[in-house]
């Protein structure tokens, strides 16, 4: 019999099988609709870089799932190595035998590979280990960069002599300890003028991959696994010696620490540290005067994902390091997405997590960083995507998962994960430039295909500098088992007119710095500037690290728009503050820090 | 009870919810739906402790892309309502919680997955649970049902590795996760979509093992056509298979019911 209410009921269940399916499309399609305002060539073979990342050969043990542990260690860092004005890169391969990369900058939009003769090249060697980044620091304040390159294997130091060539100083440094580690920050935490380091661990540092002694070497949980690599505090004796003080400062994280970045979240004068770790929560480690670092609750600890790089921003011009953290993302199987964590730290004690749409779902996402790329005055994000592209016909996210929600013990060890074989595990997936367009036009979109950015590598470390000095951060990517990417900026200096998205736009403007410390460290790293662009203040901080596996120039760059540059203000890591007036636009400033 | 136990030790130890809304949107659209359709449509209000309980696993259960809400909400609309719109001689065919999940998993999934959240990999956890859940499910009096289950994925699983050549461990394995802690003490044993007679129910949960084990390996040879299944096995292979049998259950008992009488 015909029930009027009942067909009110079903109508209303359909209209809600409807409306699933309706927001289910709107969740995949969120692409830029406009004409954008950043253009990225891709020039790396055109501007000498052909460099190609070659993964790790591992222990026959893991042979099985060999693809999986070992797609890491594709690397990009950026420096001025021979102080001549113009960025130079370092790439690190992983394979025995290859050679790393330093590409030093021709100043003609080319680069020439100087590793070899540099003596920085063939670190990658049986019984030393594998190289899985660098990053760059003059540890000794002599005004040369130095570099330290952190391996799944003995970390080694170098020594920038200046004259193009490098010194492997590690054995008299106090650092040769066997780590399995995929990233290294230098920061000055006792801001003493040395800068220090902190190498975190990802695998055990008992685990050596070519003579497996177990294969009981996995996380011990997908969630809150905390029987990684230890993470190692270095302080700088000043002497050429580093001194582990880890335990003493309460930094030993064993949480599968991928990536780690430095600053002053707090605004209490002191760097802390910002850990995404693999397989667990986020940690960050709030600095008490170079006393002891204390872990915050900041709202971090319950929210457990796949942490793989950090990187650090100022996303709505708020004068406060916000934190973007990527995460993975796949249909049907996982939705962890990324992480956009705006600082609250003073007004509430906590970030506060923001992230919807593109920025939190790019797929299994790697390195990214935040940088103005069309100087339109606010930071826009590039996050590298793709974890394994092998077979695209074959995915290894179903054998994934047998294991992925059983007990730890079962995939503690490797020998009882099903075998990747050719499969692909989020393969082939792209790149995302997300374009910032501020809290008032909608937060950020993925302008990656009108930008230019379209290849389906497995990107890992993503850095940017003004390779060019030309006013416009370029991008680099190290992609792994794939050549490197130099992504040059060819926008056309124009951004969004303020009364909308139409018409020519108007002129952008910009501004970089390049601080160089005298009683902070002369790298200055750590060092803090907020510049007022128009009504809103952006922070930035001298980059020691940051990222997955990367590090940008530490040159700052400032998109202005067509906004008044106000203020600008520099806290050193001494402490200092200065305040600089009046800086001419569209130029890079060397400021050097003032005596007290 | 036992749900709530769930839902407190996890959230506790490992903040499962991933949000508190998530909860509280999946609960009140539950219970809202269900006072007012079971108002509406029969003129009493029901109660609302099947609602509780399905809210509560589809909280557990569904986890969606970023933070968006929608699944939860829609998802609870359409578990309660189901019960009130796929009926068969007055009965609801499919498991509140087991129909909306597989619905969002099938044609939502670029929005929602099952379970991402793993409630720490740890067996002392999951340990209790399945003590308190064995216990229930005694003397609830379904525990044939969990024991068949249990049983039968064993035997699959070692048909699978037997098949497909991988470790045994690997095959075993989804069964130790939090995911079946739901389905086996959850929606498997839900007596009011369950067929009638204990022999019934015994070999219609042998072969929802024996669906879900067809669509894992599917995964396994990676038949791209099933790939929207192999997310979820048990759970799209009991709303396959649950339904079917219940409807058979109800028009043989009809049709005997009618020789009866005539």
């Amino acid at each position: 019999m015909f029930s009027w209410r009942r067909f009110i009921v079903a109508a209303a269940f359909v209209a809600a099988i409807v409306a699933v399916i309706v927001l289910n499309a709107r969740a995949v399609g969120s692409g830029a609709t406009a004409s954008e305002t950043i253009h990225l060539s891709e020039v790396a073979h055109a501007s000498g870089i052909d460099f190609v990342h070659q993964s790790p050969t591992l222990d026959p043990k893991v042979a099985h799932i060999a693809a999986h542990i070992a797609a890491l260690g594709a690397c990009v860092s950026v420096a001025d190595v021979n102080n001549d004005g113009w960025p130079d890169l370092y790439f690190t391969t992983s394979r025995f035998g290859a050679s790393n990369a330093l590409y030093i900058n021709q100043k003609d939009g080319t680069f020439r590979d100087a590793a070899a003769e540099a003596g920085i090249g063939s670190l990658n060697r049986a019984g030393e280990g594998v190289s899985m980044g660098a990053v760059w620091g003059d540890y000794d304040n002599d005004g040369l960069e130095d570099l330290l390159v952190y391996k799944w294997g003995y970390p080694q130091l170098f020594h920038n002599l200046g004259n193009g060539h490098f010194e492997d100083v590690t054995a008299q440094s106090g650092l040769r300890s066997w780590m399995n580690s995929n990233g290294a920050v230098w920061f000055d935490f006792d801001r003493d003028g040395l800068l220090d380091l902190y190498i975190t661990g990802y695998f055990r540092s008992d685990i050596d991959f070519w003579h497996l002694k177990s294969t009981r070497i996995m996380q011990e949980s997908w969630e809150f696994a905390s029987n990684g690599g230890k993470n190692l505090l270095f302080k700088n004796l000043g002497n050429g010696h580093f001194k582990d003080v880890t335990d003493s400062l309460g930094v030993g994280s064993t949480r599968w620490t991928l990536a780690a970045a430095a600053a002053d979240f707090n605004d209490d004068g002191w760097p802390d540290l910002y850990l995404a770790n693999d397989y667990g929560p986020e940690e960050l480690y709030l600095n008490d005067e170079g006393k002891r670092f204390e872990l915050a609750h900041a709202g971090l600890e319950d929210d457990s994902k796949s942490g793989m790089a950090v990187a650090l921003g100022d996303v709505y011009n708020r004068g406060e390091h916000d934190v973007f953290v990527t995460n993975i993302s796949e249909k049907g199987f996982l939705f962890q997405g990324n992480n956009l964590r705006l600082n609250f730290l003073k007004e509430l004690g906590k970030f506060n997590e923001v992230a919807t749409g593109v920025v939190a779902d790019a797929g299994w996402a790697w390195g990214a960083q935040f940088g103005d790329l069309n100087n339109d005055g606010l930071l826009d994000l590039v996050v590298a995507n793709g974890f394994i592209s092998a077979d695209s016909t074959r995915s290894y996210w179903y054998a994934m998962s047998k294991i992925a929600g059983a007990q730890g013990n079962i995939f503690e060890d490797a020998k009882n994960w099903p075998a990747i074989g050719s499969a692909s595990l989020s393969g082939y997936e792209r790149s995302r430039v997300l374009l910032n367009r501020g809290p008032a036009g909608g937060g950020f979109v993925d302008v990656a295909p009108q930008a230019g950015v379209t290849d389906l590598l497995d990107g890992r470390a993503v850095a940017m500098a003004d390779l060019f000095n030309n006013g416009l951060l370029d991008v680099v990517v190290a992609n792994e088992k794939g050549r490197a990417l130099l992504y040059r900026n060819d926008s056309d200096g124009r951004s969004p007119s303020p009364e909308g998205r139409g018409g020519q736009g108007v002129r952008s403007h910009w501004v970089e710095l390049k601080l160089v410390g005298t009683r902070s460290n002369r790298s200055a790293i750590g060092a803090e500037v907020t510049a007022e662009i128009g009504p809103g203040r952006q922070r930035q901080v001298v980059d020691g690290g940051s990222g997955f596996c990367s590090q940008n120039d530490r040159r700052l760059h400032f998109g202005l728009g067509n906004q008044r540059l106000g203020r600008v203000t520099i806290r050193w890591p001494s402490g200092t503050a200065q305040v600089v007036n009046g800086l001419t636009i569209d130029q890079l400033h060397v400021i050097t820090e003032p005596p007290r | 009870m036992l749900i709530t136990l769930v839902l407190v030790v996890g959230e506790a130890r490992y903040s499962i919810l991933g949000g508190y809304q998530r909860l509280a949107t999946t609960l009140g659209v539950c219970v809202a739906t269900e006072v007012l359709l079971s108002w509406w449509l029969r003129g009493q209000v029901a109660n609302v402790a099947s609602a509780y309980i399905t809210g509560i696993s589809l909280a557990l259960l569904t986890k969606p892309q970023a933070n968006i809400l929608w699944p939860f909400a829609l998802g609870a609309f359409i578990a309660i309502a189901s019960k009130y719109v796929l009926t068969y001689r007055g009965r609801h065919l499919w498991n509140p919680s087991n129909f909306a999940i597989a619905l969002l998993v099938l044609v939502a999934a670029d929005s929602v997955a099952v379970l991402s959240h793993q409630w720490g990999n740890d067996i002392g956890t999951n340990l209790v649970i399945w003590a308190f859940g064995l216990v229930i499910a005694w003397r609830a009096k379904v525990l044939h049902v969990t024991l068949t289950y249990v049983v039968c994925f064993v035997v699959f699983a070692v048909l699978r590795h037997l098949v497909v050549g991988g470790p045994l461990f690997a095959e075993l394995a989804p069964i130790t996760g939090p995911m079946y802690q739901l389905f086996v003490f959850f929606m498997v044993t839900d007596p009011r979509t369950t067929v009638s007679t204990r022999r019934g129910r015994i070999i219609v949960v042998a072969i929802v093992a024996l669906v879900e084990t067809l669509i894992r390996l599917a995964g396994d040879f990676q038949i791209g056509l099933l790939r929207p299944f192999y997310v979820s096995p048990p759970i799209l292979a009991l709303a396959m298979v649950g339904p079917a049998a219940l409807f058979l259950d109800l028009w043989r008992t009809a049709q005997r019911t009618a020789r009866v009488l005539a």
